[in-house]
């Protein structure tokens, strides 16, 4: 996945303000078909909102998002047929707390996107299945785990058959028991070749999933680099002290 | 009812007319009846003006939503009697002509829409933005959003308040019998002028109302007991 | 013609009348709240005591203003304790009994929900910091109650001065009352004057209450989270 053929997403000079705070500044980059893009940095430095803006949940101010031949900057995008093409997992699962999960899986597909409920459920039941959760398609949110819960926020995702996925730190939220059973959910996908951005904090799985990483401080990206070259030799200084501080060894 | 005051003591004797109660029942029940209708009839447009009202506050339509805004104030401030005098003996000097009824049945919806509009809004405003993003982020549109996501959870969180506001309502009725109706209150009034039986006549007035309120407030708290716990405990 | 029924408005002393048949009205809701205060604070406090038997009695007492309509307690007052007492009671008095007892009813629900929705560590860090029980009520309860109960006390004067228009069925001479009046007397005169009085009654309720609900609210706001 080094070398990607196509290019599926590209930003160019992205722009991004909350009044007179700039949070985005001139955001550069292409995402190919199957790539894996985890973006690392400081907390506060945009990354949430970059991922925001890709599925418009944040106007922007400046900039192009290239995808699928329109361009996701402009004001009069149709998001809703967008959307359907890049999933969003959010912090905190966001499972609609009135339905049960295959209720909330299949709420899309049948609604958004008119498949028939037979077709649609055999999807939802092999995504649920190979997540290890078809059992508690009947339960409500409440009865489930955090990890549990995002694992249905993945599948309910997924189920839309997206081209992309973003991933918004979907472990920030769990008990440490339970990132495990959502990280390898993710790995999985990666292996499949599904396109990803994750923003997350967990530098050895970053490190594993990620083709590319993207450094980001003060709403720039500072750098692009490989796992390989960016945790043993990151170019920018800002990089090295952010990696120092999770390496406590060297205190 | 008769007291007697003796050796310094004081006691209510109890000594009612059963017959004449057991006689004026269905003269009761007919009240009652037509209290019911009144009541339902008004709840029930009060809670399609307040889903509609609270919809188009929530999407913040420009003009509509100062004029609901302004009709919200307006309804909630003013008392009940005077909006029906203003209805039932103002209107028709301006050419509109509404019967007992119709102007109970406007009366209360007017006063009962903006309770219902309030209680489902502030239903609305308690579903988290972040639920609305994640139901943006699968492709719903604004009226499915509204339809499947907001909507649902709004309505359970209003239940409390929805059934306060029925309660509220219902009481209201009572004050129907201003604008000619022949509701409890006016039976009541009627059976003591004409027979003198007082205490009679108002222990039934208070009975009807308990048969209609208590049971329908029972229910409701039991409702809601099981809507906050059951659905939502998460 | 409609020239006519809005003139009726400020014929003679009809202003005058009028704003003082709302003051009435007005009057009775003003009596009734501070007597419901005093009486509602006591069986507020009495309802966090322990004791069961009271706190079931004040429940119920509670209960039958919320199940029964006021103009039902005012019917019975009314029509009922004065040939039961052999006396005559003048409507106003009806009033302020009947609006006194629900005030304190509803006052009484307001101070023990404040009181019981104070954290119970805010009791316990002021007790750490040394201070005594009258100090404890005097700088840490009594303050942060008054802040939660405000809200429902105002939004309570609120329902309770619209629903003192209710006296005018007890035979209570307060503003429409004396709109009827002054709609009789020009019945020729003026025929559209019922528009125009009930229309002006109408305001004046919204002008008296609108004021007091936004108080409510603003309390709520800055003093309920």
């Amino acid at each position: 996945m080094t070398h990607p053929e196509e290019i599926l997403l590209e930003i160019e000079g992205l722009e991004k303000s909350f009044g007179d705070r700039k949070v985005l500044e001139g955001i550069n980059l292409q995402v190919g078909k199957g790539e894996v893009i985890v973006i690392l940095g400081p907390s506060g430095c945009g990354k949430s909102t970059f991922l925001r803006c890709l599925n418009g949940l944040e106007p922007v101010q400046a900039g192009r998002i290239h995808y699928r031949s329109q361009d996701l900057a402009k004001p009069d995008v149709d998001f809703r047929e967008v959307r359907q093409h890049i999933g969003m997992v959010f912090q905190n699962y966001e499972l609609f707390p009135h339905m049960t999960v295959i209720e909330n899986i299949l709420l899309g597909p049948l609604k958004v996107q008119k498949r028939s409920r037979d077709e649609a459920q055999r999807q939802a039941e092999q995504l649920l299945e190979r997540v290890g959760l078809l059992d508690r398609k009947d339960a409500y949110p409440r009865q489930l785990s955090g990890g549990q819960k995002q694992r249905i926020a993945i599948v309910r995702a997924l189920c839309m058959n997206p081209e992309i996925m973003l991933f918004d730190e979907v472990t920030a939220s769990l008990d440490p028991e339970m990132v495990r059973e959502v990280l390898e959910v993710i790995l999985g996908l990666a292996k499949q070749g599904m396109t990803m951005l994750i923003v997350t904090h967990e530098m050895g799985f970053a490190r594993s999933v990620g083709d590319r990483i993207v450094f980001m401080d003060q709403g720039k990206i500072c750098e692009i680099s490989s796992p390989e070259q960016f945790f043993t030799s990151p170019s920018t200084e800002r990089a090295q002290h952010f990696l120092d501080i999770f390496q406590y060894d060297k205190l | 009812m008769m007291v007697y005051i003796f050796g310094g003591r004081v006691g209510v004797h109890m000594q009612l007319n059963w017959e004449f109660m057991i006689e004026s029942l269905p003269l009761y029940g007919a009240a009652m009846w037509l209290t019911f209708k009144l009541a339902f009839w008004g709840i029930l447009f009060s809670l399609l003006i307040g889903l509609v009202f609270s919809v188009i506050l929530y999407y913040k339509v420009k003009v509509v939503s100062s004029v609901i805004l302004a009709y919200v104030e307006l309804s909630r401030n003013t008392p009940l009697l005077v909006q029906l005098f203003f209805l039932y003996y103002g209107l028709p000097k301006v050419g509109v002509h509404l019967s007992e009824t119709a102007c109970a049945i406007i009366g209360l919806t007017f006063l009962g829409g903006s309770y219902m509009t309030e209680a489902f809004r502030s239903g609305i405003e308690a579903v988290g933005r972040t639920q609305i993003e994640s139901g943006l982020s699968i492709g719903l549109s604004k009226v499915q959003l509204a339809r499947y996501v907001i909507l649902p959870q709004a309505f359970a969180i209003s239940i409390p308040s929805l059934g306060a506001n029925v309660i509220f309502l219902l009481k209201e009725t009572s004050i129907v019998g201003a604008i000619a109706l022949m509701d409890l209150m006016n039976v009541a009034k009627d059976l003591i002028g004409m027979y003198y039986k007082t205490a009679e006549s108002l222990l039934l007035l208070v009975l009807a109302y308990l048969v209609m309120v208590l049971p329908l407030s029972l229910v409701l708290s039991w409702v809601e007991r099981k809507v906050r716990y059951a659905e939502f405990g998460d | 013609m409609q020239n006519s029924g809005i003139r009726v408005l400020f014929e003679g002393s009809n202003f005058e009348r009028l704003l003082g048949g709302l003051l009435v009205t007005i009057e009775i809701a003003f009596i009734s709240i501070i007597i419901g205060v005093v009486l509602g604070t006591i069986m507020g406090l009495l309802r966090t005591l322990n004791s069961r038997p009271l706190k079931a009695i004040l429940r119920l007492y509670l209960e039958a203003f919320r199940i029964i309509p006021i103009l039902v307690w005012l019917y019975v007052v009314h029509f009922g304790f004065s040939p039961l007492l052999g006396i005559d009671i003048d409507g106003e008095v009806t009033a302020i009994l009947v609006f006194s007892l629900w005030g304190a009813a509803e006052i009484g629900d307001i101070v023990r929900g404040g009181l019981e929705s104070l954290p119970r560590h805010q009791l316990e860090s002021g007790k750490a910091l040394g201070l005594g029980t009258r100090q404890l009520y005097r700088y840490i309860l009594i303050p942060q109650a008054v802040r939660r109960m405000l809200p429902g006390a105002i939004n309570l004067a609120t329902r309770m001065v619209k629903t003192t228009s209710l006296v005018v069925l007890i035979g209570v001479i307060e503003v429409v009352k004396i709109g009827q009046q002054i709609i009789e007397l020009g019945v020729i005169k003026a025929p559209t004057a019922s528009f125009w009085v009930y229309g002006f009654i109408f305001i004046l309720y919204f002008l008296v209450c609108y004021p007091l609900s936004r108080l409510s609210k603003r309390a709520e706001r800055r003093w309920q989270n």
